[in-house]
């Protein structure tokens, strides 16, 4: 679904991703692992459309999408996360959730202004839609919570409000940063499991980052570690945990490999 | 779950619940509940909207028809125009966040467009019916010209790039009489220069054609309750949605889905196009069209009512439009503006009542001790010096006559009440370090040198205590209510 060839990017004279393979099948969740400033993040800009790689390709169902522009991007079928939660944080819940369905709607201001029948139609579809996707997470986003903005979730629901707020942009392939960071253990177990559950009932194929090895090691079918914007290792996550390269990019060098 | 669950549990219903959203929920409710116009921000977020509206057609209508004092309805009809403005500025500033200080440009391009189609400047006489359409599909147009900066510009950038739109517009206006167009053999006047063009036609539909001050005032009237509609039914939409996410994450509303460069360059189109319709209407009202009406203070004005109102809150703009305007036109008389100015300490004692037991008996004993000590210290000047107390008061009425003998009234008021200004200003500052009993202490003493000199200082510079007072209104209110007195309370969370 996801073919990363080649892909290089450089700030300057620091090189942020170097040469990078990396391949997402359909259906699949592929964990990227790596210690701090080791690119992952950049990645997902790159892949969302926020940095134009300098050379290599992105090919989302065998379709170029590098340089294309962000909103295209998701229009084609890819949402993300952030890992710095970048919610509406003035909007409603459930504004957070319509306003995202931009991209797959089509009234613009004169039937909004004139409210045709098309337009509330589509109005009706967004609504439902995003309590859909609200409802996913139980109680916790539904009732009395759509009318409050978004700034008084607590932490934990707003990380939830952004996975919310990504799947109902319809996308086929989600990239998930650090879903459970801050959360707490309780909260990352409950993570774990929604994360298998998207892909279950959404049927999206999922890329997520994350540095909790649990978490990343009860969802991933496969994990990709970066270290330094290369490839270091790749395989199932007991593979990758029992890579030398992996645990010296976390640990640094055994002290007698030093001397 | 379960955690969340045993808490609720334990925490009795009436309790609030720290660390649970609900508790924010309440506060938020409070919030909306405070203050003097409490009940009334209830209300509106209450009702449904077109409820309002209608309430807002039937005022106004009312108000139409029954005033018929000339000068009455043009300060109706400037407050409509001035509802206009801050509903077009709305969108960009409120809705979209986009920082356009270049946004008096458009009225004035609506304008000299109708003086162009409109009048005897080029001898070209439209019907409005004709050249409306045309003036706001061509203000639309220069919007998107502006807008396209702030593609690449944002916040304080874009500012100072359309303040400067603004500037260019007024020496445009000011010196356009004598404009060399390539291909176009003598100097073209655009604009007649300062002297303005003039006369200009009356507002003309083909079926009604307006032409008595009452008809313009229905005329903005209907304008502005279409205009209120329309914004309100776009605001509830998908256009809608997308700006304020533009205003809240412009990067995350692009990574999902908004092409933020359109939403922007549409957000500037909006607010140009109903500039250009105010401007159409405004011209064609005052019969002629001025570079001077272009200016930096009709900018902060209309800013003024934007922010008084609370951007982004179709109802705060509209209060604020209308408090705004109507308080600026009382203030030019000296008695009016006294009405507002000991009316404003009132409102103000009042509002700030401690919610104490003893909170009313404070304020009660503020306001006699204001009172006392006025006649206590005219009294000693008396004494020392006949001349403190032997001026007079401009204006007429009971309440001057009766002011006349409160406040220190010298023969020649000029340089001691600007000492008395400084050392308003100083106690004013000082008043916001000290605490309990001794800023209440000071609180009379304050009132009562704030009225001095404001009797002999400021209302007789009608002018300038306009802009000081709305400065001062202004600060007031942004300490006490950041989002205006309708707007919802907005968080900045990095």
């Amino acid at each position: 679904m996801l073919q990363l060839r080649g892909l290089s990017l450089a700030f300057g004279g620091l090189s942020v991703l170097q040469d990078l393979e990396i391949v997402v099948n359909k259906g699949e969740i592929v964990s990227v692992i790596g210690p701090n400033g080791a690119g992952k993040t950049t990645l997902f800009n790159v892949i969302t459309g926020l940095y134009k790689p300098d050379a290599g390709e992105i090919l989302f169902d065998d379709q170029n999408i590098a340089g294309m522009s962000p909103d295209r991007i998701n229009k084609l079928g890819i949402a993300r996360t952030f890992q710095t939660l970048r919610l509406f944080l003035n909007m409603s819940v459930k504004e957070n959730v319509m306003a995202v369905q931009y991209g797959r709607t089509r009234s613009g201001p004169l039937r909004s202004m004139l409210r045709t029948p098309g337009m509330r139609r589509e109005e009706r579809e967004i609504n439902r839609r995003a309590e859909e996707r609200l409802a996913f997470f139980g109680e916790r986003l539904m009732g009395y919570r759509w009318d409050q903005p978004a700034y008084s979730l607590s932490y934990a629901n707003r990380r939830r409000l952004e996975i919310a707020r990504a799947t109902a942009t319809q996308p086929k392939l989600l990239l998930l940063d650090e879903p459970a960071a801050g959360m707490n253990p309780t909260e990352t177990q409950e993570i774990t499991g929604l994360i298998g559950q998207l892909r279950e009932e959404g049927g999206y194929t999922i890329l997520v980052i994350e540095h909790d090895m649990h978490v990343v090691e009860g969802i991933s079918d496969r994990v990709v570690a970066l270290d330094h914007g290369v490839k270091i290792a790749e395989g199932s996550f007991e593979q990758v945990a029992t890579d030398e390269r992996v645990i010296e990019a976390y640990l640094g060098l055994r002290t007698a490999d030093t001397k | 779950m379960a955690d969340e669950d045993l808490q609720h549990a334990q925490v009795p219903a009436d309790k609030p619940r720290i660390g649970v959203d609900e508790w924010v929920a309440r506060e938020e409710e409070l919030r909306l509940d405070q203050g003097l116009l409490g009940p009334v921000r209830l209300f509106v977020a209450r009702v449904p909207w077109w409820t309002l509206l209608l309430g807002a057609a039937v005022g106004g209508v009312l108000i139409g028809a029954i005033v018929d004092d000339e000068y009455f309805l043009q300060v109706g009809f400037d407050t409509l125009i001035y509802v206009l403005l801050a509903l077009g500025l709305n969108v960009v500033v409120g809705w979209a966040g986009l920082l356009d200080l270049g946004y008096v440009v458009f009225l004035g391009v609506g304008a000299y467009g109708f003086a162009w189609l409109s009048s005897g400047h080029f001898d070209i006489h439209l019907s409005a019916f004709a050249s409306v359409p045309i003036i706001v599909a061509g203000t639309a147009l220069v919007g998107l010209v502006i807008g396209l900066t702030s593609w690449r510009l944002l916040g304080d950038y874009l500012a100072i790039v359309t303040l400067f739109v603004l500037q260019i517009f007024i020496t445009w206006g000011n010196n356009g009489d004598d404009i060399n167009i390539p291909f176009v053999d003598d100097p073209v006047n655009l604009t007649n220069g300062a002297n303005g063009i003039h006369p200009v036609d009356s507002f003309d539909l083909i079926i009604w054609k307006a032409e008595t001050v009452k008809d313009y005032y229905f005329l903005a009237l209907g304008v502005a309750l279409i205009l209120l509609a329309a914004l309100y039914l776009l605001n509830e939409s998908r256009t809608g949605r997308a700006w304020r996410a533009l205003r809240e994450d412009a990067l995350a509303a692009n990574v999902l889905s908004m092409p933020v460069n359109r939403l922007k360059l549409l957000a500037f189109v909006f607010g140009a196009a109903i500039g250009g319709l105010s401007g159409t209407v405004f011209a064609a009202s005052q019969n002629s069209v001025f570079p001077a009406d272009f200016n930096l203070q009709k900018l902060i004005l209309i800013y003024a009512m934007v922010i008084l109102g609370g951007a982004g809150s179709l109802p705060g703009v509209v209060v604020g439009a209308i408090v705004i305007n109507v308080s600026d036109r009382l203030l030019t008389t000296p008695e009016n503006a006294r009405l507002i100015f000991y009316g404003g300490i009132i409102i103000a004692l009042l509002a700030l009542v401690p919610r104490r037991r003893w909170g009313p008996y404070w304020v009660a004993g503020i306001a006699a001790g204001t009172v006392a000590f006025g006649f206590a210290v005219r009294a000693v000047v008396g004494v020392f010096w006949p001349n403190g107390v032997d001026g007079t008061l401009p204006g007429e009425g009971s309440l001057t006559n009766a002011l006349s003998h409160w406040v220190l009234v010298p023969t020649d008021p000029f340089d001691i009440g600007r000492y008395a200004y400084v050392l308003l200003v100083a106690l004013v500052v000082s008043l916001t370090f000290i605490h309990g009993i001794w800023r209440r202490l000071l609180v009379a003493p304050l009132i009562y040198l704030a009225a001095c000199v404001w009797e002999n200082v400021l209302v007789a510079e009608p002018a300038t205590t306009r802009l000081i007072l709305l400065g001062a209104l202004l600060v007031a209110l942004m300490n006490l209510r950041p989002e205006g007195l309708f707007g919802t309370a907005r968080v900045e969370v990095v």
